[in-house]
């Protein structure tokens, strides 16, 4: 009995102590500062440092290319060693699929991450919910390489510089396949390929609400960081319209299905779609004339690091010549590193890129030279007391929730053919038919030997 | 000492089967903010229509697997001792590579652009079809369905398929009215095998189905990602609650002399 008793109030601790971790959360969020913290570590400790970035977003040696964390890691326990009382340290690298898994992971699991690299809005986000460190930028030896246009006021997600150091930038645009798109379809450049009946089943779309409603927003030209409920609204009802003609909701399956022709138009960031181009030669790429996403992706501390000094070695490291040309070289997106821009190496490995577009230009020029101001002109025209409408933006809750809904909506909207309906109704009646008659069977037999024991006896 | 040798087993038993359970439960009532609340059960109703489509596929998928089981069952457990066991490995082979892998796989094999359309130079649309997300059941859960009622079958006595031919029964009939009523036990714990997982899975839909539609599995994936817990936690209990009620009714008509598996 005390046993069971004592069983009953371990499982209650637990759940309680499961509880009262939640309520917690709110009370931390004034930002502590790296810098504030002291660290003591012992001579010949191997630290580990967890990094969790987004998948195929590093150079990490495959392919002939060079594997960035070991050679930190080879640099810190060279150089940096010392000054940190001789420790070692060890990469734990790790990746996710898309800023939302991340800050999930981030908010409702216990796990501890040194750098985290989420994108513009989702850094605003995390800032204001008091998850980030900040850190003293400037403090940073190579803070010198990251070009002027992505510090202060151009910064729109961290306009201080103090929990970001930018990492990669890029647009999204709409890749389409050239043998099934025709050329008068792709001829005004416009997102509505996306909604174009001609294509439909060949037609991919991103699988995240921020993303998905955007392509809509943009197309109409509506604010994509709108706290208008019914501005939302509006572009749920066409991504509905959209959906009989897609052939999926897809995140990095992307990249096989447009290699493989399986789909002829997804829209996807520009960096990826060299990528695939490399092995696709048919794949074409455009920015929509209405406007497109323009976003920065840049390096955080996480509060949950737990070694966010040596952290901030590794970011100053990243956006050291040799690591930022490695980084760009291999994973195809714009640098915002002047280093990289200056690199030889860097320009020669852009031309060794196949894709030449309408206008002849190459690789380089489709990363660099379509400004966003350039592209989304007649979007930011819509909002003249906007600064940089095309970005996201972080939202409040309420807007939050409610485009949440509309994503919970639209997933679980759609219609079923009638022979699955038809197919299971007549399996389960013929079971049921089966069962009843075995059953009946069962009770006649029994009933013909009762009667005959009955017969027999009197005999 | 009979308890100490049981304590690692109810230790393990409490922490990853009734504590999970405790706080799947424990969300499943409760708001964001950890106060109790029927609106997560109360959203469940828009979900009818999922719930309705995953069962609906799970169900299909099972009669094809049982109508394509049940016979390969009966072939191998007919067929010589030696055989029997070659048979049986090559029907676990597949299962030696991880299911998420194979699922893949089928991806990449039936797609539009993939290797069946290449090599028969066709433009067939299988992925992204609901057709699609029942071959890819069929396909990863028949082993399933086969291993039981091959055990069943090959430990049914000799001496009854005897006895049936002996009293005029020939092969169809010995099947129809002795193998298959002595082999329901079976049945039912291949049905179970299959059904099961084939109503909770969310690769198989998530992959096979291009993500147009989704099965149940996918509605409470997609619940944790984007972090509503409560919401996910609710569906999963319903879920439990539904699977625990089809396995009563199915035991139901499973012979009691057998004793059902499950419930």
């Amino acid at each position: 009995m005390i046993k069971r008793l004592l069983c009953i109030a371990t499982l209650l601790s637990l759940v309680f102590s499961f509880v009262s971790c939640k309520s917690k959360d709110d009370e931390k969020n004034a930002t502590k500062r790296v810098e504030d913290m002291s660290y003591s570590y012992k001579s010949g400790e191997v630290i580990t440092l967890n990094v969790y970035n987004w998948g195929e977003y590093i150079s990490d040696g495959s392919e002939g290319s060079d594997d960035v964390n070991a050679m930190f890691e080879e640099y810190f326990n060279r150089e940096l060693s010392a000054k940190y009382g001789g420790i070692k340290i060890k990469v734990e690298y790790s990746t996710y699929a898309n800023n939302e898994d991340m800050y999930s992971k981030l908010k409702n699991s216990a796990v501890s991450y040194d750098v985290i690299i989420p994108s513009d809005y989702m850094i605003e986000k995390m800032k204001n919910e008091g998850m980030l460190y900040s850190f003293d930028t400037s403090s940073l030896s190579n803070y010198g390489n990251i070009l002027e246009q992505f510090k202060n006021e151009n910064a729109y997600y961290d306009p201080d510089n103090c929990y970001s150091v930018p990492y990669t930038y890029g647009m999204v645009g709409i890749i389409y396949n050239k043998t099934i798109v025709s050329p008068e379809d792709v001829k005004d450049k416009s997102w509505s390929l996306l909604w174009n009946e001609k294509y439909a089943g060949n037609i991919l779309q991103f699988n995240n609400p921020r993303d998905a409603l955007a392509t809509a927003m943009y197309w109409k030209g509506l604010y994509v960081n709108t706290t208008d409920t019914k501005v939302w609204d509006e572009a749920y009802e066409l991504l509905k319209q959209q959906k009989p003609l897609l052939q999926g909701y897809v995140n990095d399956e992307i990249f096989n299905k447009m290699q493989s022709e399986s789909a002829a138009v997804a829209p996807y960031y520009v960096g990826d779609f060299l990528i695939m181009s490399e092995e696709e030669e048919n794949l074409a790429f455009y920015y929509p004339k209405e406007g497109s996403n323009y976003f920065v992706d840049a390096m955080c501390i996480p509060t949950c690091s737990s070694n966010p000094h040596l952290a901030k070695e590794y970011i100053n490291f990243m956006i050291s010549e040799d690591a930022a040309v490695a980084n760009a070289t291999y994973i195809g997106y714009a640098s915002p590193n002047s280093a990289v821009i200056n690199s030889e190496d860097y320009k020669a490995a852009m031309d060794e890129y196949a894709y030449e577009g309408e206008n002849g230009e190459g690789a380089y020029e489709l990363l660099y030279n379509y400004m966003p101001d350039e592209v989304n002109k007649e979007y930011n025209a819509k909002f003249p007391k906007i600064t940089s409408p095309a970005c996201y933006r972080s939202f409040d809750a309420d807007t939050q929730a409610h485009v949440n809904t509309l994503w919970e909506n639209l997933k679980i909207s759609g219609s079923t053919e009638l022979w699955v309906h038809i197919t299971s109704v007549l399996i389960v009646v013929s079971v049921v038919a089966y069962a009843s008659y075995s059953i009946y069977i069962k009770k006649k037999r029994s009933k013909f030997y009762r009667n005959r024991d009955k017969v027999n006896k009197k005999a | 000492m009979q308890s100490i040798a049981a304590a690692p087993h109810i230790f393990w038993a409490i922490l990853f089967i009734i504590l999970p359970l405790i706080i799947v439960v424990f969300y499943a009532f409760t708001d964001a903010n950890g106060k109790f609340s029927f609106s997560n059960i109360a959203s469940l109703p828009s979900y009818a229509s999922i719930f309705l489509l995953s069962l609906e596929l799970s169900v299909i998928a099972t009669a094809i697997c049982l109508l394509l089981g049940y016979p390969l069952a009966y072939i191998i457990a007919k067929s010589n001792p030696r055989n029997q066991k070659i048979f049986i490995m090559l029907l676990m082979l597949p299962m030696w590579t991880n299911l998420l892998i194979r699922t893949y796989s089928i991806m990449a094999i039936l797609d539009n652009g993939g290797i069946l359309n290449t090599l028969l130079n066709t433009s067939m649309h299988i992925v992204g079809t609901k057709g699609a997300v029942i071959f890819g059941m069929v396909y990863d859960f028949l082993p399933y369905m086969v291993l039981p009622i091959y055990t069943c079958i090959s430990k049914i006595d000799k001496n009854m398929w005897e006895a049936a031919s002996d009293l005029g029964c020939n092969t169809f009939t010995t099947l129809t009215k002795v193998i298959i009523p002595l082999s329901r036990s079976g049945i039912i714990s291949g049905v179970t095998m299959v059904l099961v997982p084939s109503i909770s899975t969310f690769y198989i839909s998530q992959k096979l189905g291009g993500g147009t539609f989704e099965l149940i599995g996918d509605t409470i994936e997609r619940q944790f990602v984007t972090g509503a817990l409560n919401v996910g936690a609710a569906i999963s209990l319903v879920m439990m609650v539904l699977i625990i009620i089809s396995l009563t009714v199915m035991n139901k008509f499973g012979d009691p002399d057998d004793g059902g598996i499950i419930v």
